[in-house]
C-alpha cells in the first residue's frame, strides 16, 4: 500500500439523456493521501455530487481509473461495490438518512448487517455501536429515536455509523448543510477529530467557512479541476 | 447478510404499518379458508347425497317413464307412463327381486280424537315398501295386496305419529281422518329417524290406490306412477332383473325393444352421476377460492409496491451502506412471504375452524379434507414468491443515487 488512499486518473463521466450527452466530469486527475482531509467545493453543476458518486462507488466513471485502497474499483460489479461501500466508505448526508423507526445504535449498527466477512454477535454488534457512539458523545442518547434528537445529534448518529466498520476513507457530502451555526461548529469540531486520530476525510460542502476546516480544497468547474490549494489557515477553530 | 438478520429486517418492516400488514393479509387470508371451507363443503354435500342415496334401500333400481323429445304430436300417441299394474306384473313375473313398491305422496290434515296434525307426508305406497327401503314394522301389519286391489281406507303410522295421537295406547284398531276420509289403523312402524331431508317417522302409510282415488286426480294423469322401486335380491343379479324389467314392460305396453319407453336407473349409476355433478361443483369451487388467492396475492403484490415506492430512500441508504442487490431482493421477498405465509397460517385456522363451525351449529355439513390444509398453504407461500417477486426485483434494481436523492 502507497501513500495514496485515492488515486484518480483522467475520470470521466458522460450522462446521456436521449440525444443530449451531459460531460459531468472531463478528465480529473488527482490523489488523496492516507489522513487526508479535503474539501471539495465548487458552484453546482461543477460535478462535484457526481465525483462524490464515484469516489463513494455509488457509480462508475465512464472512463479513467479510480484506485481506492490500492485495488482498482472503477470496474467492479455492482455487488463487489456494495462490499467496497461497506467497508472501506463511511458515508455522512446532508439529511442524516437516519430510519425513523429504529433506535439510534440499531442505525449505528446497520452497516454491519451487511458486513459478510465478520460474523458479530446481536450483542457484539449493539456494544461496538455502543462504542462508537461514546465516541462522538452520544453514549446517553443510544436508545432515542430519531425524532427524539437534534439535529447535531442526528448527524452525530449518522458520523457514528459511518465510523462503525473502521472504513478507510470517510465521504461527507454537505454534512453541515441542515443544521444551524452553532450545531455545525459541533460537528465540524467532531471531523477534525476524527481527523486528528487519522481519518482520511474527502467533504463535499458550499460553505467557504467549513471548508476551511480542511487541510486542502479542491475547487471543480465545468467538471474540472479549477483550483487544488493547501489550505494554510486549517486547524482553525471558531470561526462560523 | 445473514437470512436471520434479514427476516428481522423485514418483520420490522412489516411492523411499520401495522394496519396496512394486517389488510394485506386479509386478502390471503380469505382465500386460503375459502379453498379449505369450499373443499370441505363439497366433500361434506358429496357425502350426504352418498348416504341419501344409499339409504333408499340395498341394490335398488329405480324404473321411470322415458321423457320423450318429440313432444306429444298427432299420431305420436301418449307415452307410455307406469301404473298400479305394472308394480303387480314386475311382482309376479320377475325373478331375483326382494321387493317392488311405488310412492305418491300428498300432505294431508291428520286428526284423531281431539288431536290435529297438520300437514303429514301421506305416503301411498304398496305391500313391497318394507322390504324395498329395509323398514319394519313395530306392531300390527304393513299394507297388502289386497288393501291395494281393494282400495281399503287402512294407515300404518310412522313411530312418532303413532306416539304423538296415542302415546303408550296401541294404535293398532283405532280409527283416524285424513283430510275427511276415515281410516283404520293396522300397523306401527319401527323407528327409523331421519335419513337425508325424510323422517320416516313423521310419515303415514295408506294403499297407492287410495292416493290415487282420494288425493290426486286421475284425470290429470295423477293415477300416474311415477317411479317404480325394484330391489334386487344381490347386487350380481342385477343386470338380470333389470333385462326382465325391460322384456316385461315391453309387453305390458306393447313397445319395441328399440325405444322401450323407460329408464332404470341404479344407484350407482346415480352415484356416479352425483360424483361428476358434485365434481364439477367442487371444480367451480376451487376455482373460486384459488381465484380469491390470486386476488390476495394481487394485493401483497399492490401493497409492495407502495412499500417499495415509500421506501425508496431507505433502499438508497441501505444499498449505501452496503447492501446488495439481492440482499435488497430478499428483504423484500421475505416481506412478501411473512405476508402471505401468515396469512396462510391464519387462513388455514380459519378454514379448519369455520368448518368445524358450519358442521356444529348444522349450517351444512363439511367433511374436513386433510390434503386441503397442506394444498391451501402451501398455495399461500407461492402465491407470496409469485407476487412479491416483481416487487423486491424492482426494489433491487433501484439505483443507490436517484433513492438517496428522492424526497
Amino acid at each position: 500500500m502507497g501513500e495514496n488512499l485515492i488515486e484518480i486518473t483522467e475520470l470521466a463521466k458522460v450522462y446521456s439523456t436521449g440525444e443530449i450527452a451531459v460531460q459531468a466530469l472531463r478528465g480529473i486527475s488527482a490523489a488523496v493521501k492516507r489522513g487526508e482531509f479535503v474539501a471539495v467545493m465548487g458552484p453546482s453543476g461543477s460535478g462535484k455530487s457526481t465525483l462524490m458518486n464515484i469516489l463513494g462507488c455509488l457509480d462508475r466513471p465512464t472512463s479513467g481509473t479510480y484506485v481506492l485502497d490500492g485495488e482498482d474499483v472503477s470496474r467492479l460489479s455492482k455487488d463487489r461495490l456494495a462490499g467496497v461501500r461497506n467497508r472501506r466508505i463511511g458515508f455522512v448526508f446532508q439529511s442524516y438518512n437516519l430510519l425513523p423507526r429504529l433506535t439510534a445504535a440499531k442505525n449505528v449498527m446497520l452497516p454491519l448487517l451487511y458486513n459478510g466477512h465478520q460474523h458479530l454477535s446481536d450483542k457484539e454488534c449493539y456494544e461496538r455501536a455502543v462504542a462508537v457512539l461514546e465516541s462522538v458523545g452520544l453514549g446517553d442518547r443510544t436508545q432515542h429515536r430519531p425524532n427524539e434528537l437534534s439535529g447535531g445529534q442526528q448527524q452525530r448518529v449518522a458520523i457514528a455509523r459511518a465510523l462503525i466498520n473502521d472504513p478507510s476513507i470517510i465521504l461527507a457530502d454537505e454534512p453541515t448543510g441542515n443544521l444551524d451555526t452553532q450545531a455545525s461548529e459541533e460537528i465540524m469540531d467532531l471531523v477534525h477529530q476524527l481527523h486528528d486520530r487519522g481519518s482520511t476525510i474527502v467533504m463535499v460542502t458550499h460553505e467557504p467557512g467549513i471548508a476551511e476546516y480542511a487541510q486542502r480544497v479542491i475547487y471543480l468547474r465545468d467538471g474540472q479541476i479549477a483550483s487544488d490549494r493547501q489550505n494554510g489557515k486549517s486547524r482553525k477553530r471558531g470561526k462560523l | 447478510m445473514s437470512l436471520r438478520r434479514t427476516l428481522q429486517v423485514a418483520w420490522e418492516g412489516l411492523t411499520l404499518n401495522k394496519a396496512r400488514s394486517f389488510l394485506t393479509t386479509l386478502g390471503v387470508i380469505i382465500g386460503v379458508a375459502a379453498v379449505i371451507v369450499m373443499l370441505a363443503v363439497s366433500a361434506g354435500a358429496e357425502a350426504e347425497i352418498a348416504e341419501q342415496i344409499n339409504s333408499l334401500g340395498p341394490n335398488l333400481i329405480l324404473v321411470m317413464p322415458a321423457f320423450t323429445r318429440g313432444g306429444f304430436g298427432p299420431g305420436m300417441g301418449r307415452p307410455p307412463s307406469l301404473s298400479y299394474d305394472d308394480i303387480s306384473a314386475i311382482a309376479q313375473n320377475v325373478t331375483n327381486i326382494n321387493g317392488v313398491s311405488a310412492e305418491q305422496t300428498t300432505d294431508q290434515n291428520l286428526k284423531a280424537g281431539g288431536v290435529t296434525l297438520e300437514d303429514v307426508s301421506i305416503v301411498g305406497t304398496t305391500a313391497g315398501f318394507p322390504d324395498v327401503r329395509d323398514y319394519r314394522v313395530a306392531e300390527g301389519r304393513f299394507l297388502t295386496d289386497n288393501d291395494n286391489d281393494e282400495t281399503l281406507k287402512v294407515v300404518v303410522l310412522g313411530y312418532d305419529v303413532a306416539q304423538e295421537l296415542y302415546g303408550e295406547q296401541s294404535a293398532v284398531g283405532q280409527s283416524l281422518k285424513i283430510a275427511s276420509t276415515k281410516f283404520t289403523v293396522v300397523g306401527v312402524m319401527e323407528p327409523k329417524g331421519v335419513i337425508g331431508n325424510t323422517d320416516y317417522d313423521a310419515r303415514v302409510y295408506i294403499p297407492l290406490t287410495v292416493v290415487f282415488k282420494k288425493f290426486t286426480h286421475a284425470r290429470f294423469g295423477g293415477d300416474d306412477v311415477r317411479t317404480i322401486y325394484v330391489s334386487a335380491a344381490s347386487r350380481e343379479v342385477m343386470d338380470d332383473v333389470m333385462s326382465q324389467v325391460s322384456t316385461l314392460l315391453q309387453k305390458q305396453h306393447s313397445t319395441d325393444a328399440t325405444s322401450s319407453g323407460f329408464n332404470m336407473i341404479t344407484q350407482d349409476s346415480i352415484i356416479n352421476a352425483q360424483a361428476s355433478t358434485t365434481e364439477a361443483f367442487r371444480n367451480l369451487l376451487g376455482w373460486v377460492a384459488g381465484i380469491s388467492l390470486v386476488v390476495g396475492g394481487i394485493g401483497i403484490m399492490n401493497i409492495m409496491l407502495v412499500s417499495v415506492t415509500e421506501r425508496t430512500r431507505e433502499i438508497g441508504l441501505r444499498q449505501a451502506l452496503g447492501a446488495r442487490p439481492r440482499d435488497v431482493q430478499l428483504q423484500f421477498l421475505l416481506e412478501a412471504m411473512m405476508l402471505s405465509l401468515i396469512g396462510g397460517l391464519v387462513g388455514v385456522m380459519a378454514g379448519v375452524g369455520g368448518s368445524y363451525l358450519f358442521n356444529a351449529l348444522g349450517t351444512m355439513r363439511t367433511d374436513l379434507v386433510p390434503a386441503s390444509v397442506p394444498l391451501a398453504f402451501g398455495a399461500a407461500a407461492v402465491v407470496g414468491i409469485f407476487f412479491g417477486y416483481y416487487p423486491a426485483t424492482r426494489a433491487a434494481r433501484l439505483d443507490p443515487i436517484e433513492a438517496l436523492r428522492r424526497e
